[in-house]
Formats: C-alpha cells, sequence, structure tokens
C-alpha cells in the first residue's frame, strides 16, 4: 500500500495547497481524462518576464490526478514559461514518487497534459504532450 | 446434483492463484468478463491440436472435423436459448458487433427519416451508439426511457413513449450497474402492440439466468460469450428467421455469398450472408463448450446462487457508513453491486482493494449516461458469478473499511 499511497500522495490530496481559482489570470486550461471522469483545470498568474507567479488547480478525481496537479503547481511557480514546455512525465513521477501501471499513468499525467496545452496555447490538449 | 461452489471453483484454474506472492484472488469483475473453465480452454485446445482447418470449403477430414464442430457449437447455442432453428444463431464478436450488425443491416434497410428509435437511460454504450450513428446518418429521432430513484425503467413512461409509434425498442435484460432485471416480456408484448420490434441486449442476462427467446418472443437478441465462460472474440445474434431473412448481408466477402461474377454477387442464405471471412472458429466451439458447462451445472442454480450471494452483499455492505448502493434491492436485481463511497474516489477504492487480491470495476462502467442520470461520475461495482463464494464478499467488506481507514 505504502508504494501506490505514499503519505505525500494522501497529505496532498486530503488537503491541496494549490485548490481553487485564481482570478484574474493569464493562462486558464481544463480537460478530462474520459475513461474514469477525473477532470483537472489549471489558472497560472504570469509576469511580463514570462514566469509563472501563482497557480490554481480545481476539479474532481483519484488521489492520484489530484494529488498530482498539487505538487505539479508547487513545483512550477518561480518557473518560466519556456521551463514549463520542458516538463515531462518523468517530471510528475518523480514528484510522486511511484511507479504506476498504464491505467493510473493517465490519471497522473491529465494535470501535466492541461499545463503544457495551456501555456503552449492550444485548442486541445492530447497525450503527445506527455510522451515520454 | 446439488450445487457446490467449492467444486465448482476446481474448474477455473485462475481461481487458484495469487495476484502477489501471499495474496490469494478474489476476482469480482464478472460482469465485465468471466473466468473460463478447464473444458472450455480443453475443448479450444483440442480443436487446434487435432482438428484445426478452415471451415465451410473442405472436404478433406479435418475441414470436415472442424465444420461439423463449428455447426455443432451453433446448435447448442441455439438450443441454450429455445431458438426455433441453429439458422438464427448469427456468430458475431460480441454482444457490440451483434447490435451493430442490427443497426447496419436492418436499421439501414427498413428505417426512413423521422422514424423514432426508443431506448433507456441505463444501457451500455454499445446499446446507444450505434443507433446514435444511425439516426445521424437517417434523420431518426432518439427518445429515451427514464429511470426511477431505485434504479428501475419507469414502465409508465415507457407506456407513454411507446404511444409515439417507435420502429424499434432496444433495451438491455440486465443493467450491468444496477443489477436491475427488466420485465422484458411484458416490455417485449408492450412494444409489438405498439408495432414496434425489439432488440434485447442479453450481454448481462444469458450468462446469469435462464433465456428462452419463444417465450419472450423477442426480436433480436445479442450477447457475447466471454461474459458467460466462453472465450472473447465470439458473440450472438438471435432473430426471428423473417427478419434475418429480409435484411440485406452486413459486411461483404468469403463466406457470406453464393455465387460472385464479375459485377455482381448472389448472397448466401441466413446465417452465412451475415458471416463473412473466416470466423472465430476455435472461440465459437469454446462457446460452445461453456453453453454445455452451463448448462450441466443448471441456469436455475446459478441463478439462485447469485441472487443469495447478492442478498448477502447488500446487506452486508448497507452496514458500512458513508457507502451509498446504487440501483434495487435485493431480490429486484442479479448480482451486481455499485457503490460509492463518501469522499473517495472508485479508482482509489479499487486501487486499494488490489492490494488485498480483490478486482473491482471503477468508472462509469460503459454507461455514461445512466451515472450523469444519477449525478455521479464513477462508481465501484463488485460483480458476482457462479464461482463467487460469501468468504468473498466478506474480504470485499474488510478490504472496504482498509479503504476507509486508509483515506479516513
Ligand atoms: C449490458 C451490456 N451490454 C453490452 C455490453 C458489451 O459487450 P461486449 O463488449 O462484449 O460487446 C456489455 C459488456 O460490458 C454489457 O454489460
Amino acid at each position: 500500500m505504502d508504494d501506490l499511497y505514499r503519505e505525500i500522495i494522501i497529505e496532498h490530496y486530503k488537503n491541496p495547497r494549490y485548490r481553487g481559482k485564481l482570478e484574474p489570470h493569464d493562462i486558464a486550461f481544463a480537460d478530462s481524462n474520459p475513461l474514469c471522469g477525473d477532470h483537472i483545470e489549471i489558472q497560472l498568474r504570469v509576469d511580463p518576464e514570462g514566469r509563472i507567479t501563482d497557480a490554481r488547480f480545481d476539479g474532481h478525481g483519484c488521489a492520484i490526478s489530484q494529488a498530482s496537479a498539487d505538487l505539479l503547481l508547487e513545483s512550477i511557480i518561480g518557473k518560466t514559461l519556456d521551463e514549463v514546455k520542458q516538463l515531462n512525465r518523468q517530471h510528475v513521477l518523480d514528484l510522486l514518487g511511484i511507479e504506476l501501471g498504464p491505467v493510473r499513468m493517465k490519471c497522473a499525467l491529465l494535470s501535466l497534459k492541461v499545463l503544457k496545452a495551456g501555456v503552449y496555447g492550444l485548442g486541445s490538449a492530447d497525450d503527445s504532450l506527455v510522451e515520454e | 446434483m446439488p450445487f457446490d461452489v467449492l467444486r465448482v471453483r476446481q474448474d477455473f484454474p485462475v481461481l487458484g492463484r495469487e495476484v502477489r506472492p501471499g495474496v490469494a484472488l478474489v476476482y469480482l469483475d464478472s460482469t465485465a468478463t468471466s473466468q473460463k473453465p478447464r473444458q472450455v480452454l480443453e475443448a479450444m485446445d483440442a480443436f487446434y491440436r487435432r482438428s484445426n482447418a478452415n471451415i465451410h470449403r473442405g472436404v478433406h477430414t479435418l475441414a470436415e472435423e472442424a465444420t461439423a464442430q463449428y455447426e455443432e457449437a451453433r446448435a447448442r447455442i441455439a438450443r441454450f436459448i429455445h431458438a426455433p432453428s441453429p439458422r438464427q444463431i448469427v456468430y458475431t464478436r460480441n454482444t457490440t458487433e451483434a447490435i451493430n450488425l442490427v443497426a447496419y443491416a436492418w436499421g439501414r434497410a427498413f428505417l426512413k427519416p423521422g422514424d423514432r428509435i426508443l431506448l433507456t437511460e441505463m444501457e451500455h454504450h454499445s446499446n446507444l451508439v450505434p443507433w446514435y450513428l444511425l439516426a445521424q446518418e437517417r434523420g431518426l429521432t432518439l427518445d429515451f426511457v427514464p429511470l426511477t430513484d431505485d434504479g428501475h425503467l419507469d414502465l409508465e413512461a415507457y407506456r407513454q413513449r411507446l404511444s409515439d409509434a417507435p420502429r424499434l425498442v432496444a433495451f438491455t435484460h440486465m443493467s450491468n450497474v444496477l443489477g436491475t432485471i427488466n420485465p422484458a416480456r411484458e416490455m417485449i408484448a408492450q412494444a409489438h402492440q405498439a408495432g414496434a420490434i425489439v432488440l434485447l441486449d442479453g450481454a448481462q442476462s444469458v450468462p446469469h439466468f435462464p433465456v428462452n427467446v419463444q417465450e419472450l418472443d423477442v426480436d433480436f437478441l445479442a450477447f457475447s460469450g466471454h461474459k458467460m465462460c466462453g472465450p472473447t472474440g465470439i458473440g450472438v445474434l438471435y432473430g426471428k428467421m423473417h427478419l434475418l431473412e429480409a435484411m440485406p448481408p452486413f459486411l461483404g466477402g468469403g463466406d457470406m455469398i453464393k455465387a460472385v461474377h464479375l459485377g455482381s454477387f448472389v448472397p448466401n442464405e441466413v446465417p452465412y450472408k451475415f458471416e463473412a471471412g473466416t470466423p472465430a472458429i476455435a472461440e465459437a466451439i469454446g462457446l460452445g463448450a461453456a453453453v454445455d458447462y452451463l448448462e450441466q451445472i443448471g441456469m436455475e442454480a446459478i441463478a439462485a446462487h447469485e441472487r443469495e450471494l447478492t442478498a448477502y452483499a447488500l446487506e452486508r455492505l448497507e452496514e458500512v457508513p458513508g457507502l451509498h448502493l446504487l440501483g434495487p434491492q435485493a431480490g429486484e436485481k442479479g448480482g451486481v453491486v455499485a457503490f460509492t463511497l463518501d469522499g473517495i474516489h472508485p479508482h482509489d477504492i479499487a486501487q486499494v482493494l488490489d492490494h488485498y487480491g480483490i478486482a473491482v470495476r471503477a468508472g462509469h462502467h460503459c454507461a455514461q449516461p445512466l451515472h450523469e442520470r444519477f449525478g455521479i461520475p464513477a462508481t465501484a461495482r463488485a460483480s458476482f458469478y457462479l464461482y463467487t463464494t460469501r468468504e468473498e464478499i466478506d474480504k470485499l467488506v474488510e478490504g472496504i473499511y482498509q479503504v476507509k481507514k486508509l483515506f479516513g
């Protein structure tokens, strides 16, 4: 059990630090995982140099999807948009510190997919954003 | 012979395995697919080891044996659902393909713009999307029978919708989420009175209780081999003979033709005109063995075992604080229990249960409109079959308490 539900995941799921809305914001994007109905919306505030100054997420879903969103936002504040574009799936897996099968991988990567689609200004998010 | 679940379990090799060292498998996901008894595995293995050949066209010994076994299986399946003739058993890949076959071949030939199709809010996506596609193509109108809060079809609303004279009514015999067993016989009679033909989705009924197509007077029945102890890749469409005969072919190719000339063809007779190309021969033979197996144990006995388990499961689960069950009371439903736990996502329930070797499903179970009706994105679902035991339900309940402890 400890493998999949490490304390850090349960903690971020139960007491997320970055859940909520950010008004006004500069970037917003939302997407769902059609298989399980996980839903994540992310809002970012960006300064004139392209540095992320604040971030929030909202949505619903399993502990992995929600905790990974919280951990991800914590990790990007202070980063530039260009740096965020470089983030890959390993970044999220390192934050979670667990190994995941193919089904739960989609839950874990939803927030990164949403974040990158927003930062790139895309019309829709697809899995190529979070390929290895 | 009295029903003995422990002896039944001996027939299913996979039930003896551990998921991880020291953690026995508790398989509660038979609604998605059933496990397979060795009788089925051995029938398929014997076919490949001894008689493997393509069917119908060959005259050599192996081709004769393969054809005979393939057609014998069809005859057994026909007997199993009390079809008047084996010719009314069309082999498909699964329930989904059987429904698509009707939508494609019957629907395109006989429905015209403005015609109505009546569906229900509890359907599996496979009994929705084929009709949505057809409706888009042909300009049809779709109506839906609503659900009551306790998970039954609203039969008063059903009768009202029938007065709009739908051409086709398609509904599930048993819900794969709520477990609701619909009063098919009465519903079919009412549909016929209104001038509609009826397709019954038997994916969850044919595996779990006796289904008699003549008593039901149903026009089409679709079901899947893999949910009734058979292999994947084989399913069935039963149809009334005059309907099957009037329908144009489905896929084109070998076996579905009587003759092919340059620029024209003569379709084969029923059921072959719907079975283009080399079919799933070993799988059909495996399904024949599955039907034998179920009959030998007895569908009444299987249904009684599942009724008892379901009543026990509902009683145990109702005790769990914060657990909400979907669907009807015991006695009104089959062996499926879908539930939610306050504040815990179904995925997390399923994941923690897996840690204890317990296999349940989490999600919308291909019935998203049903979940929207109840205002929830997903449920966890445990389902039972002839090999499920009370001890496994006890383990499920213990596991749920562990889930609550972890997230509490
Ligand atoms: C009620 C119902 N209809 C249709 C299906 C589709 O079956 P298959 O995927 O074998 O085509 C299922 C299986 O999940 C089902 O439970």
